[in-house]
């Protein structure tokens, strides 16, 4: 049998979670044994409105191929208002990366709150579909940070 | 002629300035004053502070001032005493913003409001091919502007500038050769001022989204083309940051060396994108438009196209939304409504 010499794409996908909801939604998809991509990387921040969109960029950098948000639901934020914040902070980063040609479907949030683990499997099972179709990410990467 | 034009539009001249600075310096109103002197080119006027009365004979104010003044308050705002500034009436957008964010002081500020015809730009007199010019003839204030009837040419371009040039006599028209700010000028009218000197004549002769709805229309690949090869042409200068009226951070993230991208990095063209990326959204719902990152790049990259895709986007998502234009509202990223659209729409709308 001829070994297959062509390596599967196999994408990075960097998904901040906030603590409160959406981490402990990944949580309770590990518990219900539900399955997700390994591809999916994922970062606990205290809320989805500590995301900067310097995180987002740093991450397209440093060869992630696809960046998630996840939060509380709105009108569920820890906080009270944090998530609020972040979805006009994300509709305008997302907006400026289309004008400057970076493709749309490679930044996505979610929101998923903490009873949710389908939800979040579910989501990172389609994202990580979405982003194998676009392939690499080349527009947004530093060649520097990639292994010679 | 030059007289009978002066007659019949009462402008602001740097005469009119310096006398008024004058005697506020004088009878102790103000203890400095910030405006404009002689630069090293004929066309490059440069802010400046004068603080006695025989200082203010170098005090210059004509059709190349375009430097926004509202910025240099804030180190002006820690001094002793009142700062007199003249800005003009885009000026005051940027002024009202920093006001809002309690950058200045409005009590350490006398601002008197001056008239503005259209600023040029000697970036663009010099794409014209008008190259080493020693004078400019009609270059003060209000001599010459567009949509003036005793000025005004045929084709609407406005008055025909002369220039004495190293290489001979050269000519353009007014509205080929001013600032892109001037062409969507925001209106005459001055925001915030203690006083008012000159009339100020609306210049709007080109839509604002105009440009980037253009870019919008491209595919993809072309949009992506099109940023990467204007933003290949960035030195990391950073005047774009040092001039922006409403990027003003005691520290900014640029300036850490423990991030790589504190200088041009030959190597990759993402720290390009990156840094302009950052530099528009940190101003995005604060920024004015008032143009003075596109004015100062010596590369000539239309930055303003990013403040002004942020501007759009608030526009059409949260609701129009002009920064400066008061100093008390809420600006579109510190607030919010329930009913937002969620960042999906950005796929969807296309």
């Amino acid at each position: 049998m001829p070994i297959e010499t062509k390596e599967e794409f196999r994408p990075k996908i960097v998904a901040f979670c906030c603590n409160w909801c959406s981490y402990a939604g990944a949580d309770l998809a590990g518990s219900s044994r539900l399955a997700y991509p390994a591809d999916v990387k994922i970062i606990r921040v205290p809320c989805s409105c500590r995301v900067n969109p310097m995180f987002v960029l740093r991450a397209f950098e440093k060869g992630a191929d696809g960046v998630i948000l996840c939060g509380c639901h709105p009108g569920d934020c820890h906080y009270s208002t944090g998530n609020y914040y972040t979805r006009r902070r994300m509709t305008l980063l997302f907006s400026m990366l289309d004008y400057i040609g970076v493709e749309n479907g490679r930044t996505r949030v979610e929101w998923v709150s903490a009873a949710e683990g389908v939800k979040f499997s579910a989501t990172m099972n389609d994202f990580v579909a979405k982003i194998r179709t676009l392939g690499e990410n080349v527009r947004l990467e530093d060649i520097r940070c990639k292994k010679q | 002629m030059q007289e009978a034009m002066k007659e019949c539009n009462p402008s602001v001249s740097s005469q009119i300035l310096r006398e008024r600075a004058g005697q506020l310096l004088t009878d102790g109103t103000v203890a400095r004053v910030l405006a404009w002197k002689k630069g090293d080119l004929p066309h490059n006027p440069e802010p400046a502070f004068f603080d006695s009365a025989e200082a203010l004979r170098d005090l210059t104010y004509d059709a190349f001032c375009g430097a926004n003044l509202s910025k240099y308050m804030i180190e002006a705002s820690k001094l002793e005493g009142k700062t007199l500034v003249f800005l003009k009436p885009c000026d005051t957008y940027s002024f009202n913003q920093l006001l809002k964010e309690n950058r200045v002081d409005r009590e350490k500020a006398y601002i008197i409001g001056i008239g503005c015809t259209g600023k040029l730009s000697g970036e663009k007199i010099r794409s014209l091919g008008i190259k080493a010019i020693e004078t400019m003839e009609g270059a003060e204030e209000g001599m010459l502007c567009p949509g003036r009837e005793d000025t005004e040419t045929e084709d609407g371009r406005g008055a025909i500038l002369t220039f004495q040039t190293l290489y001979g006599q050269k000519t353009c028209a007014y509205g080929d050769a001013m600032l892109e700010r001037c062409h969507v000028c925001k209106g005459k009218e001055h925001k915030i001022y203690d006083e008012l000197l000159g009339q100020s004549h609306d210049t709007k002769d080109a839509e604002r989204f105009a440009e980037v709805e253009r870019i919008e229309a491209m595919s993809p690949a072309e949009r992506f083309a099109y940023f990467q090869s204007e933003l290949s042409k960035c030195i990391r200068c950073n005047a774009c940051r040092n001039v922006c009226p409403a990027c003003s951070c005691r520290k900014c993230v640029f300036d850490s060396n423990k991030f790589d991208s504190a200088q041009k990095a030959n190597a990759d063209s993402f720290e390009e994108k990156m840094f302009h990326i950052i530099r528009a959204f940190h101003v995005a719902g604060r920024c004015t438009d008032c143009g003075e990152c596109s004015r100062v790049c010596p590369q000539g990259i239309p930055l303003h196209l990013f403040n002004r895709k942020f501007i759009k986007d608030i526009d059409t998502l949260y609701g129009e939304y002009q920064a400066g234009d008061d100093a008390e509202s809420k600006g579109p990223l510190t607030s919010f409504t329930f009913d937002d659209a969620e960042p999906g729409i950005v796929a969807e709308r296309r």
